[in-house]
């Protein structure tokens, strides 16, 4: 590509092109992207009809197009199954972009909302606003909500910012261990003074349990717009992610596309986290699995990440309900219990990433 | 030559006394706070009647609150910080990784799953002794370390172990012990999830004569054994072929040190719950003051870890009385930053 690229005196952007066509796997992948969403579409469905109450596919059918609010299976369905899937969908698709923009920037395959502090940063936060504002509305929540995103990520950033030779990813994962520690240390704390440890226990545990519609619908707005935000930025993902030198020569603004990312990145976590709680493990595995799958175009990857990240979400949510019914079982120890086998097969490669 | 040994013989015993000083004067702060810990609390006791009261003149209330709670309680944080503390300096030297903690590598959560699993266990036969179950938890936390332990060390081996292997496993595996722990208290009644939550967050509140019987026999044993081995961990320090070359036959006193470590380490978690960072600043300070020889290392630690139990204990008592906070978080509010601050120092 060297003596091509010398031959023909091609500009950045010609050379830009190429690479993105060079990295695009050979494979359909307009059609993994067109089955993955079948399957999201089908996972839906089937969330909608299992759970305590057992509803027929008729009764849904019919709740949707005649709705009646004296009818319990209908009120069941409409307040509480319709929001809850999307939650799942919404929160699912949020934390696996979120994953894949921050692996892409950090260079790091350990990167991810949970090990980079955003979690428990938004957790932070909120038990602080319950504590100053015990009446927070779902708009106080979310705004409390990215203020921690931000500092739990700012934390960790700094960390590697002061670490002589940056952070290796067995040091970005022992930070981030120190920094949720501190940061739910502290939660705690407030928690116990303030008497918010009710409203708290939730955000630990994890769930899209008792989500309502009005929240779902801000959470989702935000979701589409940050996901087509990232989506613009796709193309200099791609090249940011073979290495900033590169990209350098290419004449990419670095500053610019680091810091949009991780503006959307603060807004796709602080929402998620904001209605879902600590849900760990989705932005770190989703992102290897599509970049096995899709390959390295992050025009690809940015979308049927977010898909599969829905899928898994709203597959955990429907196992959250059946395995222990009638009782909830959270969702993040289910996601958990899906990304421990997967963190450890990364943590055996020593860290270095899935090849 | 000659002249050279005596002077490395004359510099070593200077050195020991210098050490042997050193842990006079830590044991003296200890004792010091042991008793300003003593009148610290929701009822504050003065000094002098603090002394009235040891030496059996006080007033029966003041009998009962020292003898009953505080002394106990200050004698558990007392021998749990000599455990933890101890431990992560084992740890420390079987791993080679100055930042390898027990609780963030899954040692603290892997003690608390069984400990929860035999709670929740037991409290399933009716006419099971408390006292019974109290003395079985620090056997039942060891089983829980020795099986985290041995599957850090399992999943982490592929052609030998590496010590960053070691650390991403210990902190995948911590996060699904916690994920495990959490679904085994949800199936448990709501006194007993109380019951293991308190528990879990690292907490002596309520810390009787029992929890230090129950930890003391597994302190007096097994310092004394760090103490014997810590020549070999000293010549681990030299690195793993060297000490082959030495011809210590190293994974076997490995194991045995792992051992040890996860024995003072889970006898603690079994009384204490999880407290995070301590068996990390405490040793990490102690090599600050009398430098990495382990045979001078683990007595100043053993104190330090004290230290800053009793010291954090008071706080936990004092801060937002007459609430009480788990002494654990605040271990971790003043652990993790220094920890932090080590992350950002230390060279690779």
């Amino acid at each position: 590509m060297m003596d091509e690229i010398r031959r023909k005196q091609l500009t950045d952007k010609d050379i830009q092109k190429r690479l993105m066509r060079r990295l695009s796997h050979s494979h359909p992948t307009a059609w993994i992207f067109f089955t993955s969403g079948v399957i999201l579409f089908l996972l839906m469905l089937l969330s909608l009809r299992f759970g305590a109450a057992e509803l027929t596919w008729e009764m849904i059918g019919e709740a949707i197009w005649n709705f009646d609010a004296t009818d319990t299976a209908h009120v069941i369905l409409v307040d509480l199954r319709i929001p809850r899937v999307l939650a799942a969908a919404v929160v699912g698709a949020s934390l696996a972009v979120s994953g894949v923009i921050m692996q892409a920037l950090t260079l790091n395959p350990l990167a991810s909302p949970s090990i980079m502090g955003v979690t428990s940063g938004s957790a932070f936060m909120i038990a602080l606003g319950f504590a100053l504002f015990p009446q927070l509305s779902h708009y106080q929540l979310i705004f409390w909500s990215f203020t921690g995103a931000a500092l739990g990520a700012g934390m960790v950033f700094s960390i590697g910012f002061f670490t002589q030779r940056g952070l290796t990813p067995v040091k970005l994962a022992l930070a981030g261990s120190a920094v949720s520690a501190l940061l739910q240390s502290l939660s705690t704390m407030i928690a116990i003074h303030f008497d918010v440890a009710r409203d708290m226990s939730f955000w630990y545990a994890g769930g899209v349990a008792g989500v309502r519609i009005e929240s779902v619908t801000v959470i989702a707005l935000i979701g589409i717009i940050g996901l087509f935000a990232s989506l613009t930025l796709s193309r200099s993902l791609t090249i940011l992610s073979l290495g900033e030198e590169m990209a350098r020569g290419l004449g990419l603004r670095i500053g610019w596309i680091k810091l949009i990312s991780l503006l959307i990145v603060l807004v796709l976590t602080g929402a998620a986290v904001s209605i879902a709680g600590a849900v760990g493990f989705i932005g770190l595995v989703i992102p290897h699995m599509t970049k096995k799958i899709v390959g390295l175009d992050y025009r690809w990857v940015l979308p049927i990440s977010a898909l599969f990240g829905a899928s898994l979400l709203v597959l955990a949510d429907i196992g959250a309900r059946v395995i222990n019914p009638p009782y909830e079982t959270p969702v993040g120890t289910l996601t958990a219990l899906i990304g421990v086998p997967f963190f450890l097969f990364l943590a055996r490669k020593g860290g270095r990433g899935w090849k | 030559m000659e002249m050279r040994n005596q002077k490395s013989a004359g510099r070593y015993t200077r050195q020991s006394k210098r050490t042997i000083k050193l842990f006079l004067f830590l044991v003296g702060v200890l004792l010091v706070m042991f008793f300003v810990s003593m009148g610290a609390g929701h009822l504050t006791l003065s000094l002098i009647d603090i002394f009235k009261t040891l030496i059996g003149s006080g007033t029966d209330s003041h009998a009962l609150l020292l003898f009953q709670f505080r002394i106990p309680r200050l004698l558990v944080a007392v021998l749990v910080g000599i455990g933890m503390g101890v431990a992560g300096a084992v740890f420390q030297g079987i791993t080679q990784n100055e930042l390898a903690d027990p609780g963030i590598i899954g040692i603290h959560s892997g003690s608390g799953l069984f400990v929860v699993m035999f709670l929740y266990l037991t409290s399933l036969y009716e006419g099971s002794q408390p006292w019974c179950t109290q003395l079985s938890l620090p056997f039942v936390a060891f089983i829980g370390g020795i099986t985290a332990a041995l599957m850090i060390y399992i999943l982490a081996w592929k052609s030998g172990v590496t010590p960053v292997r070691l650390i991403l496993v210990g902190i995948g595996l911590n996060a699904g012990f916690s994920a495990l722990l959490l679904l085994v208290q949800l199936k448990m009644s709501d006194s007993d999830f109380n019951r293991a939550l308190v528990w879990l967050s690292g907490s002596i509140w309520n810390a009787s004569w029992q929890s230090v019987w129950s930890l003391l026999p597994w302190i007096l044993i097994f310092l004394p054994l760090t103490l014997y081995k810590a020549r070999i961990l000293a010549v681990m320090q030299l690195g793993e072929e060297m000490a082959l070359g030495l011809g210590t036959r190293v994974e076997k006193e490995k194991f045995l040190l792992l051992i040890i470590g996860v024995a003072m380490a889970a006898a603690s978690v079994a009384v204490a719950g999880g407290i995070a960072f301590l068996g990390l600043v405490a040793p990490h300070l102690s090599r600050r003051l009398v430098g990495g020889k382990f045979l001078r290392l683990i007595p100043i630690t053993a104190v330090v870890g004290a230290i800053l139990m009793v010291v954090s204990d008071t706080l936990a008592r004092t801060l937002l009385a007459p609430a009480e906070i788990p002494v654990g978080l605040i271990v971790s509010v003043l652990g993790a930053p220094y920890f932090i601050y080590l992350l950002m120092t230390i060279k690779d």
